[in-house]
C-alpha cells in the first residue's frame, strides 16, 4: 500500500549510519510510508463526492481533520513530500491535467500570486463546479521548509453547495430571495486569498523540483524522488492498477460520468489554459 | 436505485440483498410503556408491532405471553428532491421517538435526513350502525320509506389500525438530521443536524427555535459536527448534544435563548500512549444517552462505551471496551469506512445494565456492578426460538475455545447499529441489517435469554 516511486529517505543525512541507525531509518521511512499512503487514501475518500445524495457531513470533517492532522505532522518534521495534484486532477479532463501537471512540476516565485484551486469539497461537490471555478493548483513556497504555505480554495466549496448550485440554477431566472431553509452567503469566491497556513486549509500539492532550499541535505532527500511516478500516464496508470486500494475503483467507474459535466465546464477552463501558459512563459523565461 | 430485473442470470444471493437493500432497518424504538415497538427502514416505512396481551392466568408460563406481532406498516417519508442543491433526498427513517400517551391514540416522530412528521396511530373496532338516512353501504334513503326513527348503536367490528400524519415539520435544517428527542414537557421536541440544534413546538409547524448553532462563519474553519443530542428525562430545560471530537454538552435553556455555549462539557483528555491518526475519528461520539434517573450519560464511541456522571466533567466514571481488539486495524477499517460506522447505546431499566452492537452480528452487554460484558450474537443460524442464547467470544489471545472467532473472520457488513431495551422489563429489540431479533429474559438468572 505503498505510493509508487517514492524512495526511502535516510533520517540523517550522508554519514555512516550504524545498524540500530539503519533499523530506526527504516522503521521511520515505512511510517512516513504509511501516512502518505493515509493522506493518499484520505484524498480520495474526500473527493468521491459525485454522489445524487448529499455526502454524510461528519465524515467529511473527519477525514479533512485526519488530512489536516497528517500534513501538520509533515510538515512539523520537516519531510514534506510533495505529491501532484493527482488525486484533484482526477476530476479534469486529460488535456487540463496534463497542463496543470506540466505547471505544477516548475516552482515558483514565492510571491507570485497563487492561482488557487479547491480540491476538497465538504457538500456534495459536483465536478463540473470543482472545474469551473478558479483553475490549477499552486503551491506559494517560502523559504523555510517549515513555513510551507498552501493556498487553497477548500472551504469555499463547503458553502460553493450553498451558494454557488443556487447561484447557478437561479442564474436564469432571477427568483428573488431563495428558500428559507438555504443560506445565501455573500462570499465573494472571485477573489484568490492568500497562502494561509497549513492548518487551515489545504489545496494542492507539487513537488519540488530542485528548488534551492536552505537546508542542502534536504534538498538531497528531495532530489531522490522519482518524479517520473508523477508524470501523468505513470500516474494514471498506477492509479487504476492499485489493487488493494478500494476508493480507485470507484474513481475508476466515476471517471466516464464525468465527460460530459467537464464539457459544460471546458469553455472556462480554455481561457484559464491559455491564461496559464502565458504565466508560464513568463515564468520559465521561454 | 435503478432498476434491474429482467435478468434470469442474477446471481441469487445478490438479489436479494438488493431486493431487500430498502428493508434495511434503520431505527428501533420502544414506546413509554413497551407495549409498542416502532421499527423504521431504509425504504421510508414504519412498521409497529404490539405486544400480545396475557389472556391466560399463568404469565410465567413459556411461550404464553409477550410475543410481538406487527400492528400496523405504514410509508411515513418518501423520496425527494432537492432542487436547488440538485440532489436527491432520501427517505431512510434516521430516528423514531414516541410521545407519551394522552388519550387512547399514540403518537410518534418520525425523521428523515431532513423532515420530522408526527403520526397518529389509533384503532378503531367499533362503528356506527343505523342511521337514519343513510342506508348500510352508505346511500342516502328514499325519505319516504323512513317510517320511524332510531339512535344509530356502535357495533364491534374487526380491529382497524389507522395511521394518520398530523404534523408536518419541514424546512427546519439545512444538514441532516440525526437525532430527535422529546421533551419531558410534552410539549416540544429537539432535532438536531450537523450543525443546528432546533426546538420545535408539537403544535406548530411553520416555526422553530435555533437552540444550538455550531456553524462557522467561515466553512473552511469546520471541524466538529454534532453528532446526536437528547433532552434529559425529568429536568425539561436540559439537553445535551455530543461532537464528533468525542465532547458533550450540556445545555440550560434557562440560560439563554441560543445555547450555543455550553454549562458544562464532558471530555476526556486524550491517552497519549494510544494516539495515533485515527485518535479523533474513534473518539467521534456516535450516540448518546441519559440513564432513565437523569444522573448519568452513556456514550458510545468506536471502540468503547462510556458512562459519564453529570456531576463530574473532566472524565467518564466508566469505560467498556467492545471491540478492543479491532484497534490494530483501524487503518483498514478507515480503508472500508466501517471506522465511520454510527452504533447506538442503551440503559435497560433500571441503569445497571448497558448495551451496544458490534460487528458480525455481534452484540454486547456490559453488568454496571461486575463491570462484567459478554458477547451475543443475533443470527438466525445460530439460534432457534425459545432458545437460551449462548456468549460468544472473539479470540484474541491465549487459550482457544470452540466457538471462538477470529477477529480476520469477523463480518463487517454484519454490523448491529440499532437497538433498544424495554423500559421495564428485560426485553430487547436487535436491528440486524433487515431483521429484527426480540430477546426476552424468561427466567430470573440475567444471563439467559430467550429469542423470540
Amino acid at each position: 500500500m505503498f505510493s509508487k516511486g517514492t524512495k526511502r529517505k535516510f533520517a540523517d543525512g550522508g554519514e555512516e549510519i550504524s545498524d540500530d541507525g539503519l533499523v530506526a531509518a527504516r522503521v521511520a521511512s515505512s511510517y512516513s510510508l504509511q501516512r502518505q499512503s493515509l493522506l493518499d487514501m484520505s484524498l480520495i475518500k474526500l473527493q468521491l463526492c459525485h454522489m445524487l445524495v448529499e455526502p454524510n457531513l461528519c465524515r467529511s470533517v473527519l477525514i479533512a481533520n485526519t488530512v489536516r492532522q497528517i500534513q501538520e505532522e509533515m510538515t512539523h518534521d520537516g519531510s514534506w513530500h510533495m505529491v501532484t495534484e493527482a488525486f484533484c486532477g482526477a476530476s479534469q479532463s486529460p488535456s487540463e491535467r496534463l497542463v496543470a501537471t506540466e505547471v505544477l512540476c516548475r516552482s515558483r516565485e514565492p510571491d507570485a500570486e497563487p492561482k488557487l484551486f479547491s480540491v476538497i469539497s465538504y457538500e456534495g461537490c459536483r465536478e463540473e463546479e470543482v472545474v469551473a471555478d478558479e483553475t490549477l493548483c499552486s503551491v506559494s513556497v517560502s523559504d523555510t521548509v517549515s513555513n510551507v504555505c498552501l493556498s487553497g480554495r477548500m472551504g469555499q466549496r463547503w458553502e460553493k453547495s450553498d451558494v454557488e448550485r443556487e447561484e447557478e440554477a437561479l442564474e436564469d431566472s432571477r427568483l428573488g430571495s431563495g428558500d428559507d431553509d438555504e443560506e445565501i452567503d455573500t462570499e465573494d469566491e472571485s477573489t484568490p486569498e492568500g497562502p494561509k497556513t497549513i492548518g487551515q486549509v489545504f489545496g494542492t500539492f507539487e513537488i519540488k523540483n530542485g528548488s534551492p532550499g536552505p537546508d542542502s541535505a534536504l534538498e538531497e532527500l528531495f532530489s531522490d524522488v522519482d518524479t517520473s511516478y508523477y508524470d501523468l500516464d505513470t500516474m494514471l496508470t498506477g492509479m487504476q492498477s492499485a489493487p488493494k486500494m478500494g476508493p480507485y475503483d470507484l474513481l475508476d467507474s466515476l471517471a466516464p460520468s464525468h465527460s460530459s459535466p467537464s464539457i459544460v465546464s471546458t469553455p472556462n477552463c480554455r481561457s484559464d489554459l491559455n491564461e496559464l501558459d502565458h504565466i508560464m512563459e513568463i515564468i520559465v523565461g521561454s | 436505485m435503478g432498476e434491474d430485473g429482467e435478468s434470469t442470470k442474477i446471481n441469487h444471493s445478490f438479489l436479494r440483498d438488493y431486493v431487500t437493500e430498502a428493508d434495511v432497518i434503520s431505527t428501533v424504538e420502544f414506546n413509554q410503556t413497551g407495549d409498542l415497538l416502532a421499527t423504521g427502514d431504509k425504504g421510508g416505512r414504519v412498521v409497529i408491532f404490539q405486544r400480545e396481551t396475557e389472556s391466560k392466568g399463568e404469565s410465567e408460563e413459556l411461550g404464553e405471553s409477550g410475543e410481538y406481532n406487527v400492528y400496523s406498516t405504514f410509508q411515513s417519508h418518501e423520496p425527494d428532491f432537492d432542487y436547488l442543491k440538485s440532489l436527491e433526498i432520501e427517505e431512510k427513517i434516521n430516528k423514531i421517538r414516541w410521545l407519551p400517551q394522552q388519550n387512547a391514540a399514540h403518537f410518534l416522530l418520525s425523521t428523515n435526513d431532513k423532515t420530522i412528521k408526527l403520526w397518529k396511530v389509533s384503532e378503531r373496532d367499533k362503528r356506527p350502525e343505523g342511521y337514519n338516512l343513510k342506508d348500510e353501504e352508505g346511500r342516502i334513503k328514499d325519505i319516504s320509506t323512513v317510517t320511524s326513527l332510531r339512535v344509530p348503536v356502535l357495533k364491534p367490528t374487526d380491529l382497524m389500525v389507522e395511521v394518520r400524519p398530523r404534523r408536518v415539520f419541514a424546512n427546519g435544517h439545512t444538514y441532516h438530521v440525526n437525532s430527535i428527542s422529546v421533551n419531558s414537557d410534552g410539549e416540544t421536541y429537539l432535532s438536531a443536524d450537523d450543525l443546528r440544534i432546533n426546538m420545535w413546538h408539537l403544535d406548530i409547524t411553520d416555526r422553530s427555535f435555533n437552540i444550538v448553532d455550531i456553524k462557522p462563519a467561515n466553512m473552511e474553519d469546520l471541524t466538529e459536527v454534532i453528532t446526536a443530542a437528547e433532552f434529559h428525562p425529568q429536568h425539561c430545560h436540559l439537553f445535551v448534544y455530543s461532537s464528533s471530537k468525542g465532547t458533550l454538552r450540556l445545555c440550560d435553556m434557562r440560560e439563554s435563548a441560543l445555547c450555543d455555549r455550553h454549562s458544562k462539557i464532558f471530555e476526556e483528555p486524550e491517552d497519549p500512549g494510544n494516539r495515533s491518526f485515527f485518535s479523533e475519528i474513534i473518539s467521534s461520539v456516535s450516540d448518546v444517552k441519559f440513564s432513565h434517573s437523569g444522573r448519568y450519560l452513556l456514550t458510545r464511541d468506536y471502540l468503547t462505551v462510556k458512562v459519564w456522571d453529570l456531576h463530574m466533567e473532566k472524565g467518564p466514571v466508566e469505560t467498556y471496551q467492545v471491540h478492543e481488539y479491532l484497534r490494530s486495524r483501524l487503518c483498514s477499517l478507515y480503508e472500508n469506512d466501517c471506522i465511520f460506522d454510527k452504533f447506538e447505546c442503551v440503559w435497560n431499566s433500571t441503569d445497571s445494565v448497558i448495551m451496544t452492537g458490534a460487528y458480525n452480528s455481534f452484540f454486547r452487554m456490559f453488568d454496571r456492578e461486575t463491570g462484567r460484558g459478554v458477547t451475543l450474537e443475533a443470527w438466525r443460524e445460530s439460534s432457534k426460538p425459545r432458545a437460551v442464547l449462548r456468549t460468544r467470544r472473539v479470540y484474541t489471545g491465549g487459550r482457544r475455545r470452540r466457538g471462538d472467532v477470529g477477529v480476520d473472520s469477523l463480518d463487517f457488513t454484519k454490523k448491529i447499529l440499532h437497538m433498544a431495551w424495554h423500559p421495564a422489563e428485560n426485553i430487547i429489540a436487535i436491528a440486524a441489517t433487515n431483521n429484527l431479533y426480540i430477546f426476552q429474559d424468561r427466567v430470573k438468572p440475567e444471563n439467559q435469554c430467550e429469542e423470540t
